[in-house]
């Protein structure tokens, strides 16, 4: 006999629309269902009505933690739309504005994970370090969140040189914070009792479900658009892909801590290399064409499509964020697990669930689609009311 | 009218809840500056609890409501007369009855029990499973407490009543003095975490996973009154150990601050001891309580009755 055990429809820690049924049988997890869709704002339906300059505002607001890779997936679907290369500076900016946001995404989810096994003192330490990175890209951008940076053929704000040792300077702080978070979580002893072998996402399932970043990286799937498909500045700096074969909750920990290195090195390659020049093209019109758009997430990979019949409006604008799949992944690795450890597993995938709602047409038995439209709505909520008031006879 | 009073006012309930709202803020306030936070000012603990009494006190349908409405009462009886026994006991040591230990550490469950009660009433699997956790931890957890307890009987010679415990310390020595009291006040320490369902024991709440768990229907001056309870707790536990462990208090010139430091010390102890671990999973929980714990309280108990 299986219970089910909601979480959701709204989650009371990740404060997101989502629903998790867990089928128990006392406190092991036979089967999970995962439902979302609960928050549809129709972006891409919006970003037809918009700009071309519009669009990528308007897709920064897909995700308030990563809100600069859908930018990012957007310029990349543009400029290989209209065959437009970025100036060499621009590129180097745009690589350290995406990387000063891993860093600082990764930093919430290692808060955040802190908070859901308990430990309330990681939760604030992270987040009180991961002010300097906030800082960071209020200087260099303006904004703390949302820092409306990119556009097609360049960037909006330069680096100034003479902010450039007040930023090196930051990075530096930032690094001793990294090995404290470092040996506070990767050397726990109670924390490696938590988390390892709890969830595992084998290397096959991990490819069956299709997950992307740091879901599939622990599990021995070198993946990273960074690396397979170079954009921005990636191809001309030093850097590697951090890879485990664990696939657990702990080695999803350590892919996002060890990350958070590589970032800070790729920053500070790109603020070596960086030389003068112009930081915009000023581009004007796009050709009619297709353009797709890839960028590396703090969670995986970011997918933008975009079609152009030349006027100054997308035809057609397609997204597909990464939480999409790897939150999938968890009807495999929940399985099993204790309702205890579930909730950490959910939690593992940093799922995102603002960037992955998607509309649903439901069929019914005849195969026929069913639709409501806002007349019907409003038709179900009077039937509804009059039976409550029928009901309560009032 | 005096043993009323002594129950109500002072040692009992007004004087409890006065203190362990104290202990409650000191907790926060540490647990605060240990996480770079400002911390809530003094009275808050007082304001959580008279705003929590204005609130609705909304019943799930289908539980069983005289039993989920009494057990939060249940748990506060339990606790004051714990509180009461105890303080009574370091304050007149001669008053008391033979056997009043067995009293303490037996209305020393009625506040979990109570919160297991209560869980069940009110009919959500959450709370369910909780109580359930609630149930495993406390089964895990008393076993080494009594050995622990058992320390301190041997001891002090074979005395079973509070007030005889702590004059036997205060002539020769308190327990922690010892090989075998140092261990058993760390048998102790780790039930007392335990008993106070703070991290890493929290897992019958565990808001992250079961969303506060037992309490998850409770509402209004019911939950209330279970926060009191916890608070209560905070600090009768520390009372509890500081009898049994550190040789009690004295009212006498600067034997005062020496008591105070020892509750403080106490509580130092939950405060980081919660704030430095994350939340362990009920099967470690019950691992760790009967394997290595209890085998220190054994260890423990061999070596008082050995002399040491």
């Amino acid at each position: 006999m299986s219970e089910i055990i909601p979480i959701g429809p709204y989650h009371p820690l990740q404060e997101e629309p989502e629903f998790f049924r867990l089928h128990v049988e006392g406190e092991i997890v036979k089967k999970l269902e995962i439902e979302i869709g609960y928050n549809h704002r129709g972006i891409e339906k919006l970003a037809e009505s918009k700009s071309w300059d519009q669009v990528v505002f308007l897709v920064e607001r897909i995700c308030g933690i990563c809100s600069t890779s859908h930018p990012a997936a957007s310029i990349c679907a543009m400029e290989d739309l209209g065959g437009i290369e970025a100036p060499e500076r621009a590129q180097y900016i745009r690589t350290v504005i995406c990387e000063l946001e891993r860093v600082h995404s990764h930093m919430l989810w290692l808060g955040l994970a802190g908070h859901f096994i308990g430990y309330n003192t990681v939760w604030m330490w992270v987040w009180k370090y991961r002010e300097i990175v906030c800082d960071l890209l209020d200087k260099i951008t303006g904004n703390r969140q949302s820092y409306a940076m990119f556009k097609c053929g360049g960037v909006r704000r330069d680096i100034l040189d003479e902010d450039m040792l007040w930023i090196r300077q930051s990075l530096n702080k930032l690094k001793p914070a990294l090995d404290l978070f470092k040996g506070a979580v990767m050397d726990d002893p109670v924390i490696h009792a938590r988390t390892k072998g709890v969830g595992v996402l084998t290397r096959q399932q991990a490819i069956d479900y299709c997950v992307v970043g740091p879901t599939a990286r622990p599990s021995g799937v070198a993946i990273d658009v960074r690396k397979d498909n170079p954009y921005f500045a990636y191809d001309w700096i030093d850097w590697d892909i951090v890879v485990l074969e664990e696939g657990d909750v702990f080695s999803k920990t350590a892919v996002r801590i060890l990350e958070m290195y590589e970032s800070i090195k790729i920053i500070e390659q790109c603020l070596d290399k960086m030389k003068p020049g112009v930081i915009d093209l000023h581009v004007k019109e796009l050709p009619a064409g297709e353009g797709v758009g890839r960028a590396e997430a703090p969670r995986g990979e970011v997918f933008h499509y975009c079609m152009s019949d030349g006027s100054n409006f997308p035809m057609r604008y397609k997204v597909r964020a990464p939480s999409y799949t790897n939150i999938f992944s968890n009807e495999a690795a929940c399985v099993g697990q204790t309702v205890a450890d579930a909730a950490l597993v959910l939690a593992a995938v940093d799922p995102c669930y603002c960037c992955t709602e998607r509309s649903i047409t439901v069929r019914n038995d005849r195969g026929e689609e069913n639709i409501l439209t806002g007349g019907d709505l409003i038709r179900l909520s009077h039937e509804r009311t009059k039976q409550i008031r029928k009901e309560l006879g009032v | 009218m005096n043993a009323y009073l002594a129950y109500l006012v002072f040692p009992g309930f007004l004087f409890t809840a006065a203190a362990g709202m104290l202990a409650s803020w000191i907790d926060r306030k540490l647990t605060a500056r240990v996480q770079w936070r400002v911390g809530p000012p003094l009275l808050q603990p007082l304001y959580d609890f008279v705003k929590l009494l204005g609130k609705e006190t909304i019943v799930p349908k289908g539980s069983s409501k005289i039993t989920f409405l009494l057990a939060p009462v249940l748990g506060l009886v339990g606790v004051t007369f714990v509180s009461t026994m105890v303080w009574s006991a370091m304050l007149w040591p001669e008053g008391g009855f033979t056997g009043d230990l067995i009293v303490v550490l037996y209305f020393l469950m009625v506040p979990s029990l109570a919160v297991i009660l209560g869980a069940f009433a009110s009919k959500n699997r959450l709370a369910s499973l909780g109580a359930s956790r609630e149930m495993k931890l406390m089964l895990a957890d008393e076993l080494p407490f009594l050995l622990a307890v058992l320390v301190v009987i041997i001891q002090s010679g074979g005395s079973l009543k509070l007030g005889q415990l702590m004059t036997y310390q205060q002539s020769y020595g308190m327990i922690l003095g010892s090989v075998s009291g140092v261990l058993a006040v760390v048998v102790a320490v780790l039930t007392m975490q335990a008993k106070l369902t703070l991290v890493p024991f929290d897992i019958p709440e565990a808001e992250t996973e079961i969303m506060g768990g037992v309490f998850v229907e409770y509402s209004g001056p019911p939950l209330a009154v279970f926060k009191l309870t916890r608070m209560m707790m905070l600090i009768t536990m520390p009372a509890v150990l500081t009898l049994l462990f550190l040789g009690g208090v004295k009212f006498e010139g600067w034997h005062i601050l020496w008591s105070l430091l020892k509750f403080f010390v106490l509580l130092l102890l939950i405060t980081l001891i919660r704030n430095t671990s994350p939340r362990v999973r009920i099967d470690q929980a019950v691992r760790f309580f009967w394997g290595p714990v209890t085998v220190i309280g054994i260890v423990a108990v061999v070596l008082a009755l050995l002399g040491f």
